[in-house]
């Protein structure tokens, strides 16, 4: 016996008054989280960074979603799937911390809108408010793009948060020690991928040396630190992005050999006027998936159920 | 209304212990082990539970499942809070989670990875785990995706009897 024979029970047995009808946002992701910051943070450079990592893992998880339906094998679908639920996870940790450590960074919809905060931040900012990286909002490609760019940002990822346990900020540091588990596990799954598809027929090496090179020229942007992370740094809550560089480019380098794959020059895409995904300055790709993620809740601010 | 006594503490405990898990439910929340503290001062019962995995979306059914049944009970408010620290892991499911989990035809976690100092070792290609079919017995298992039906389990399949089976994944 159990409460949940029936997926509309949910729907009318709630609290009465309703709730917006789009995101995820039914409860607080942060509900009864003790939010105290230490009395030297500046909270303003604390709500970006939350927002560059928050959004890094926003923007993956619904290119991950992308694949839904359309992956080479069930397994694969659902491996892809789970990946991106993790990190929309820990997307709406970040982005309603973001909004806890500053409200003057969530976007003013209207004086009755029913959206709560981690949602106006997720559909109702355009691309130039986005702070992630570029590497994340690239078009998925083929498979072999796909797990070539999760092990880059997979890699990465894991070696900021395992620095970030440490943060003197309670929920940056909780969210770290959460996150280094499940990254762990994409870690491993992009890295077998890659090693399977690199050492394996000629048309999977030359799909992951095509991969390998479109993706490497938005590998050393992940590691410039904008001005927020270096003043977090400095006091302990964040972490300098510089500072990972050698553990990544030894992981990388270990898969690589494994899969029998030579690195490819390295080629900085560069940034347009000094400015990147982190400041603003986008690719086209990103409007597009903006475009498809954000439109039919746009169309429906007020909407509830 | 209920007046507080040690009896309605225990009360409250033993409602909220028992609150299935809503992906697998045929566990409780205290088999899962996601419960950290039932609280119980004047009218307003105080529960503070850990998430499983960062997205899991059963998280806020968990949170609507025990509030109602306490409400049900007759306690008056209910306030649930997130400890996201310690994050939890597969090592707190009880030995009566692990029975059950066992019964129903599920592979159980081992002990999960101890941190060791320096990087995240990369796991490349050997077999992370030695498991055994939870139908058959066999050690002939081969492992699907590490990514299963839910968040919290792989997916794998027993060469010998053919069967595909869950793993609880140990993190």
């Amino acid at each position: 016996m159990n409460d949940h024979d029936s997926a509309y029970d949910g729907l009318v047995d709630g609290d009465g008054h309703g709730q917006w009808a789009f995101g995820t946002s039914f409860d607080d992701p942060l509900a009864g989280v003790d939010t105290t910051v230490p009395d030297d943070v500046d909270l303003g450079a604390l709500a970006h960074y939350c927002l560059m990592l928050g959004d890094d893992a926003l923007v993956s998880s619904q290119r991950l979603a992308e694949w839904s339906t359309r992956a080479p094998e069930l397994e694969e679908e659902v491996a892809l799937a789970n990946v991106g639920l993790d990190l929309i996870g820990q997307a709406r940790l970040l982005l309603a911390r973001a909004a806890a450590a500053d409200s003057t960074v969530v976007p003013f919809i209207s004086d009755t809108s029913p959206v709560p905060a981690e949602d106006a931040l997720a559909f109702f900012r355009d691309q130039f408010g986005f702070r992630n990286v570029r590497l994340v909002e690239l078009a998925n490609g083929d498979f072999a793009h796909t797990v070539v760019r999760l092990l880059v940002f997979s890699t990465w990822r894991l070696a900021l948060f395992d620095r970030l346990r440490t943060s003197r900020d309670p929920v940056l540091a909780a969210v770290a020690n959460k996150g280094v588990k499940e990254l762990t596990y994409h870690r491993d799954y992009a890295a077998r991928w890659v090693v399977t598809l690199g050492a394996g027929t000629a048309e999977s090496k030359r799909r992951t040396a095509d991969a390998l090179l479109e993706i490497f020229p938005f590998v050393d942007e992940l590691f410039v630190p904008t001005q927020d992370e270096l003043v977090l740094a400095e006091v302990g809550v964040g972490v300098d992005p510089r500072t990972v560089r050698p553990e990544f480019d030894a992981v990388l380098a270990q898969v690589l050999h494994a899969a029998e794959m030579e690195e490819p020059p390295s080629r900085f895409s560069g940034f347009v006027g000094g400015r990147g995904g982190r400041a603003g300055l986008h690719t086209g790709a990103l409007g597009l998936l903006l475009a498809e993620m954000q439109s039919v809740a746009r169309e429906h601010p007020e909407g509830v159920w | 209304m209920v007046t507080v006594t040690a009896a309605t503490v225990s009360s409250a405990q033993e409602i909220v212990a028992s609150v299935m898990d809503p992906e697998m439910p045929l566990l409780t929340l205290a088999d899962l082990g996601v419960i950290r503290s039932v609280d119980v001062e004047a009218n307003l019962v105080c529960v503070t539970i850990t998430p499983t995995y960062s997205g899991c979306p059963a998280m806020a059914t968990m949170r609507d499942d025990i509030e109602h049944k306490l409400t049900d009970a007759g306690y008056g408010s209910v306030q649930i809070k997130t400890q996201l620290s310690p994050p939890w892991s597969s090592d707190w499911i009880s030995e009566e989670g692990l029975a059950k989990l066992r019964t129903a035809g599920y592979s159980v976690p081992g002990a999960a990875p101890r941190r060791t100092s320096g990087p995240i070792a990369l796991t490349l290609t050997a077999k992370p785990r030695d498991i055994l079919c939870p139908q058959c017995g066999s050690a002939n298992t081969r492992l699907s995706s590490e990514f299963g039906a839910t968040l919290c389990k792989a997916l794998y399949r027993c060469l010998d009897c053919l069967e595909p089976f869950d793993h609880v994944k140990e993190i």
